[in-house]
Protein backbone atom coordinates (compact mmCIF):
# COMPACT_ATOMS: atom_id res chain seq x y z
CA UNK A 1 0.00 0.00 0.00
CA UNK A 2 2.91 2.34 1.10
CA UNK A 3 4.55 1.63 -2.18
CA UNK A 4 1.72 2.33 -4.53
CA UNK A 5 1.14 5.74 -2.61
CA UNK A 6 5.02 6.49 -3.19
CA UNK A 7 4.38 5.53 -6.51
CA UNK A 8 0.97 7.85 -7.37
CA UNK A 9 3.96 10.86 -5.97
CA UNK A 10 6.83 9.68 -8.30
CA UNK A 11 4.17 9.46 -11.39
CA UNK A 12 2.83 13.32 -10.57
CA UNK A 13 6.29 14.58 -10.08
CA UNK A 14 7.50 13.30 -13.70
CA UNK A 15 7.23 16.07 -16.81
CA UNK A 16 4.43 13.71 -18.39
CA UNK A 17 1.91 15.34 -19.73
CA UNK A 18 -1.66 13.97 -17.87
CA UNK A 19 -4.27 13.97 -20.85
CA UNK A 20 -7.35 13.17 -18.91
CA UNK A 21 -10.21 11.35 -21.61
CA UNK A 22 -12.86 13.50 -23.37
CA UNK A 23 -11.33 16.64 -21.50
CA UNK A 24 -13.27 19.80 -21.31
CA UNK A 25 -16.22 17.77 -23.47
CA UNK A 26 -19.74 19.52 -22.45
CA UNK A 27 -23.24 18.99 -23.88
CA UNK A 28 -25.92 21.70 -23.19
CA UNK A 29 -29.65 20.49 -23.69
CA UNK A 30 -32.53 22.58 -22.39
CA UNK A 31 -33.04 21.66 -18.88
CA UNK A 32 -30.00 19.43 -18.57
CA UNK A 33 -26.25 19.76 -18.53
CA UNK A 34 -23.65 17.03 -19.30
CA UNK A 35 -19.95 17.61 -18.76
CA UNK A 36 -16.73 16.25 -18.06
CA UNK A 37 -15.38 16.83 -14.70
CA UNK A 38 -11.86 17.84 -14.15
CA UNK A 39 -9.37 14.85 -12.91
CA UNK A 40 -9.33 13.95 -9.69
CA UNK A 41 -7.71 11.55 -7.23
CA UNK A 42 -9.42 8.29 -6.46
CA UNK A 43 -8.87 5.02 -4.25
CA UNK A 44 -11.31 1.94 -4.28
CA UNK A 45 -11.09 0.85 -0.43
CA UNK A 46 -11.71 -2.23 0.85
CA UNK A 47 -11.69 -3.24 4.65
CA UNK A 48 -13.24 -5.19 7.26
CA UNK A 49 -15.77 -3.81 10.09
CA UNK A 50 -12.44 -3.81 12.10
CA UNK A 51 -10.54 -1.15 10.03
CA UNK A 52 -13.18 1.40 8.95
CA UNK A 53 -12.59 3.61 12.83
CA UNK A 54 -8.81 4.19 11.92
CA UNK A 55 -9.40 4.68 7.82
CA UNK A 56 -11.97 7.22 8.65
CA UNK A 57 -9.66 9.11 10.94
CA UNK A 58 -6.39 8.74 8.84
CA UNK A 59 -8.84 10.01 5.12
CA UNK A 60 -10.67 12.52 7.79
CA UNK A 61 -13.90 11.73 6.40
CA UNK A 62 -16.06 8.82 8.30
CA UNK A 63 -16.53 5.74 5.73
CA UNK A 64 -20.39 5.09 5.21
CA UNK A 65 -21.50 1.78 6.86
CA UNK A 66 -25.07 2.32 5.26
CA UNK A 67 -25.86 1.00 1.78
CA UNK A 68 -26.10 3.48 -1.25
CA UNK A 69 -24.62 6.37 1.18
CA UNK A 70 -21.28 8.63 0.91
CA UNK A 71 -20.22 10.95 3.21
CA UNK A 72 -18.30 14.38 1.68
CA UNK A 73 -15.94 16.81 3.82
CA UNK A 74 -13.66 19.10 2.64
CA UNK A 75 -14.00 18.13 -1.04
CA UNK A 76 -13.44 14.36 0.01
CA UNK A 77 -16.33 12.34 -0.93
CA UNK A 78 -16.56 8.07 0.19
CA UNK A 79 -19.01 6.23 -1.13
CA UNK A 80 -20.50 3.33 -0.08
CA UNK A 81 -19.94 0.56 -2.86
CA UNK A 82 -20.33 -2.96 -0.68
CA UNK A 83 -20.09 -3.87 2.86
CA UNK A 84 -16.80 -4.01 2.49
CA UNK A 85 -15.88 -1.66 0.03
CA UNK A 86 -15.60 1.76 -0.44
CA UNK A 87 -14.64 4.63 -3.29
CA UNK A 88 -13.19 7.74 -2.27
CA UNK A 89 -12.65 11.09 -4.54
CA UNK A 90 -11.06 13.74 -3.71
CA UNK A 91 -11.45 17.24 -5.76
CA UNK A 92 -9.23 18.86 -3.50
CA UNK A 93 -5.68 18.18 -4.92
CA UNK A 94 -4.99 15.85 -1.79
CA UNK A 95 -3.72 12.08 -2.43
CA UNK A 96 -5.83 9.84 0.13
CA UNK A 97 -3.76 6.79 -1.36
CA UNK A 98 -1.00 8.53 1.07
CA UNK A 99 -3.73 8.83 3.51
CA UNK A 100 -4.49 5.44 3.57
CA UNK A 101 -0.70 4.37 4.03
CA UNK A 102 -0.17 5.52 7.10
CA UNK A 103 -3.16 3.16 8.76
CA UNK A 104 -2.02 0.27 9.87
CA UNK A 105 -4.85 -1.65 10.11
CA UNK A 106 -5.91 -4.22 7.56
CA UNK A 107 -6.92 -2.47 4.30
CA UNK A 108 -6.44 -2.65 0.78
CA UNK A 109 -6.04 0.44 -0.84
CA UNK A 110 -5.86 0.68 -4.45
CA UNK A 111 -5.49 4.66 -6.25
CA UNK A 112 -7.66 4.42 -9.57
CA UNK A 113 -7.35 8.17 -10.45
CA UNK A 114 -6.72 7.70 -14.19
CA UNK A 115 -9.02 4.77 -14.66
CA UNK A 116 -12.02 6.42 -13.79
CA UNK A 117 -13.54 9.44 -15.86
CA UNK A 118 -15.90 11.84 -13.96
CA UNK A 119 -19.49 13.04 -15.90
CA UNK A 120 -21.74 15.48 -14.06
CA UNK A 121 -25.32 15.35 -15.33
CA UNK A 122 -26.89 18.47 -13.93
CA UNK A 123 -30.22 20.27 -14.51
CA UNK A 124 -33.59 20.11 -14.06
CA UNK A 125 -33.62 16.97 -16.51
CA UNK A 126 -30.73 15.46 -14.93
CA UNK A 127 -32.46 12.34 -13.42
CA UNK A 128 -34.46 11.86 -16.57
CA UNK A 129 -31.35 11.90 -18.81
CA UNK A 130 -29.51 9.50 -16.51
CA UNK A 131 -32.47 7.03 -16.36
CA UNK A 132 -32.73 6.86 -19.89
CA UNK A 133 -30.04 4.12 -19.78
CA UNK A 134 -29.66 3.01 -15.61
CA UNK A 135 -32.91 1.32 -14.33
CA UNK A 136 -32.67 2.02 -10.59
CA UNK A 137 -35.35 4.67 -9.15
CA UNK A 138 -33.81 8.19 -8.96
CA UNK A 139 -36.74 10.03 -7.33
CA UNK A 140 -35.68 11.98 -4.16
CA UNK A 141 -37.13 9.31 -2.11
CA UNK A 142 -35.69 6.10 -3.26
CA UNK A 143 -32.57 8.25 -4.31
CA UNK A 144 -32.27 11.44 -1.77
CA UNK A 145 -29.00 13.73 -2.08
CA UNK A 146 -26.13 12.13 -1.20
CA UNK A 147 -27.30 8.04 -2.05
CA UNK A 148 -24.48 6.67 -4.15
CA UNK A 149 -24.39 3.20 -5.81
CA UNK A 150 -22.37 1.27 -8.40
CA UNK A 151 -25.62 0.11 -11.16
CA UNK A 152 -24.82 0.05 -14.68
CA UNK A 153 -25.59 2.47 -17.37
CA UNK A 154 -26.62 0.97 -20.81
CA UNK A 155 -24.20 -1.67 -21.30
CA UNK A 156 -21.45 0.22 -19.15
CA UNK A 157 -20.85 -0.14 -15.28
CA UNK A 158 -20.86 3.39 -13.57
CA UNK A 159 -20.98 4.47 -9.86
CA UNK A 160 -23.70 7.31 -9.17
CA UNK A 161 -23.36 9.86 -6.92
CA UNK A 162 -26.38 12.34 -6.68
CA UNK A 163 -24.48 15.86 -4.84
CA UNK A 164 -28.27 17.82 -5.44
CA UNK A 165 -31.40 17.19 -6.26
CA UNK A 166 -30.44 17.90 -9.63
CA UNK A 167 -27.24 17.45 -10.05
CA UNK A 168 -25.75 14.02 -10.32
CA UNK A 169 -21.77 12.57 -10.61
CA UNK A 170 -20.97 9.40 -13.08
CA UNK A 171 -17.91 7.76 -12.69
CA UNK A 172 -16.99 5.61 -15.08
CA UNK A 173 -14.11 3.41 -16.75
CA UNK A 174 -11.94 5.90 -18.79
CA UNK A 175 -12.25 3.41 -21.64
CA UNK A 176 -16.04 3.84 -21.66
CA UNK A 177 -16.15 6.89 -21.38
CA UNK A 178 -16.58 7.89 -25.00
CA UNK A 179 -19.89 5.46 -24.97
CA UNK A 180 -21.01 6.28 -21.54
CA UNK A 181 -20.97 10.30 -22.56
CA UNK A 182 -22.42 9.75 -25.73
CA UNK A 183 -25.22 7.98 -24.49
CA UNK A 184 -25.85 10.58 -21.80
CA UNK A 185 -25.63 13.94 -24.80
CA UNK A 186 -28.29 11.70 -26.80
CA UNK A 187 -30.22 11.19 -23.60
CA UNK A 188 -29.94 14.95 -22.44
CA UNK A 189 -31.46 15.78 -26.11
CA UNK A 190 -33.97 13.53 -25.91
CA UNK A 191 -34.99 14.39 -22.04
CA UNK A 192 -35.63 17.72 -23.18
CA UNK A 193 -38.77 16.96 -24.96
CA UNK B 1 -38.58 -6.16 -15.19
CA UNK B 2 -37.31 -8.07 -12.26
CA UNK B 3 -36.79 -6.59 -8.63
CA UNK B 4 -34.29 -8.55 -6.46
CA UNK B 5 -33.94 -7.96 -3.05
CA UNK B 6 -29.97 -7.40 -2.24
CA UNK B 7 -29.88 -8.84 1.48
CA UNK B 8 -26.61 -6.63 1.38
CA UNK B 9 -27.75 -3.44 -0.07
CA UNK B 10 -31.27 -4.17 1.96
CA UNK B 11 -33.36 -2.91 -0.89
CA UNK B 12 -35.25 -3.99 -4.58
CA UNK B 13 -32.95 -3.40 -7.24
CA UNK B 14 -33.58 -4.12 -10.71
CA UNK B 15 -32.41 -7.16 -12.15
CA UNK B 16 -30.26 -6.47 -14.78
CA UNK B 17 -28.00 -5.00 -11.33
CA UNK B 18 -27.73 -9.13 -10.87
CA UNK B 19 -26.16 -12.15 -12.80
CA UNK B 20 -27.51 -15.61 -11.96
CA UNK B 21 -24.38 -18.43 -10.55
CA UNK B 22 -26.03 -21.45 -10.22
CA UNK B 23 -27.54 -23.77 -7.39
CA UNK B 24 -27.25 -23.04 -3.82
CA UNK B 25 -26.04 -25.32 -0.66
CA UNK B 26 -23.48 -27.25 -2.74
CA UNK B 27 -21.37 -28.53 -0.19
CA UNK B 28 -17.43 -29.77 -1.56
CA UNK B 29 -16.13 -32.49 -0.32
CA UNK B 30 -13.61 -32.03 2.57
CA UNK B 31 -11.14 -35.02 0.51
CA UNK B 32 -11.89 -34.49 -2.61
CA UNK B 33 -9.20 -36.92 -3.64
CA UNK B 34 -10.92 -39.19 -1.99
CA UNK B 35 -14.05 -39.24 -3.73
CA UNK B 36 -15.25 -41.59 -6.27
CA UNK B 37 -15.94 -40.60 -9.32
CA UNK B 38 -19.83 -41.58 -9.12
CA UNK B 39 -19.58 -38.98 -6.22
CA UNK B 40 -17.78 -36.32 -7.82
CA UNK B 41 -19.54 -36.31 -10.90
CA UNK B 42 -22.70 -36.09 -8.32
CA UNK B 43 -21.13 -33.09 -6.48
CA UNK B 44 -19.89 -31.78 -9.72
CA UNK B 45 -22.36 -32.24 -12.86
CA UNK B 46 -25.61 -33.25 -11.35
CA UNK B 47 -28.33 -30.44 -10.37
CA UNK B 48 -31.62 -30.61 -9.15
CA UNK B 49 -33.11 -28.51 -11.83
CA UNK B 50 -36.55 -28.46 -10.32
CA UNK B 51 -40.02 -27.62 -11.73
CA UNK B 52 -41.16 -25.54 -8.87
CA UNK B 53 -38.81 -23.49 -5.89
CA UNK B 54 -35.01 -23.74 -6.87
CA UNK B 55 -32.40 -22.18 -4.24
CA UNK B 56 -30.02 -20.18 -6.26
CA UNK B 57 -26.83 -18.26 -5.61
CA UNK B 58 -27.43 -15.06 -7.10
CA UNK B 59 -24.62 -11.80 -7.50
CA UNK B 60 -25.31 -8.53 -7.45
CA UNK B 61 -22.21 -7.81 -9.76
CA UNK B 62 -23.18 -4.26 -10.61
CA UNK B 63 -24.03 -3.00 -7.26
CA UNK B 64 -22.16 -4.17 -4.21
CA UNK B 65 -20.75 -6.99 -6.04
CA UNK B 66 -21.90 -9.62 -2.54
CA UNK B 67 -22.92 -13.08 -3.51
CA UNK B 68 -26.20 -14.07 -1.94
CA UNK B 69 -28.89 -16.54 -2.19
CA UNK B 70 -32.33 -16.56 -3.40
CA UNK B 71 -35.56 -19.31 -3.24
CA UNK B 72 -36.72 -18.66 -6.71
CA UNK B 73 -39.60 -20.46 -8.25
CA UNK B 74 -38.87 -21.67 -11.67
CA UNK B 75 -42.87 -21.78 -12.94
CA UNK B 76 -43.16 -18.29 -11.75
CA UNK B 77 -39.98 -16.90 -12.31
CA UNK B 78 -41.04 -15.02 -8.96
CA UNK B 79 -38.44 -14.42 -6.26
CA UNK B 80 -39.67 -16.13 -3.11
CA UNK B 81 -37.15 -14.52 -0.88
CA UNK B 82 -33.54 -13.74 -0.52
CA UNK B 83 -30.71 -14.39 2.17
CA UNK B 84 -27.32 -13.92 2.53
CA UNK B 85 -24.34 -16.22 1.48
CA UNK B 86 -23.27 -18.46 4.41
CA UNK B 87 -26.82 -18.61 5.98
CA UNK B 88 -28.70 -21.72 6.29
CA UNK B 89 -31.44 -22.83 3.92
CA UNK B 90 -34.72 -21.03 5.32
CA UNK B 91 -36.74 -23.84 6.97
CA UNK B 92 -39.96 -21.80 6.54
CA UNK B 93 -40.72 -20.21 2.91
CA UNK B 94 -42.92 -16.93 3.30
CA UNK B 95 -46.25 -16.49 1.77
CA UNK B 96 -47.74 -18.93 -0.49
CA UNK B 97 -44.90 -21.20 -1.13
CA UNK B 98 -45.64 -25.03 -0.87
Amino acid sequence: MAKAAAKTKAAASASVERRPALAGRTLSAPGVKVEILPPAERVSLRAPQASVAALSKALGVTLPVKPKSSAAKDGRTALWLGPDEWMIIDEAGNDPLADCAKVTALHSAVGISHRNVGISVAGPAAAVTVNSGCPQDLSLEAFPVGAASRTILGKSEIVLLRIAADVFRVECWRSFSDYVFTLLSEAASDAAN
Amino acid sequence: MLLIRCPYCEEERPELEFRNAGEAHIARPTNIAAETDDDFEKFFFIRANPKGVIYERWRHIHGCARFFNAVRDTVTDKFVMTYKAGEPKPAKLPGAAK
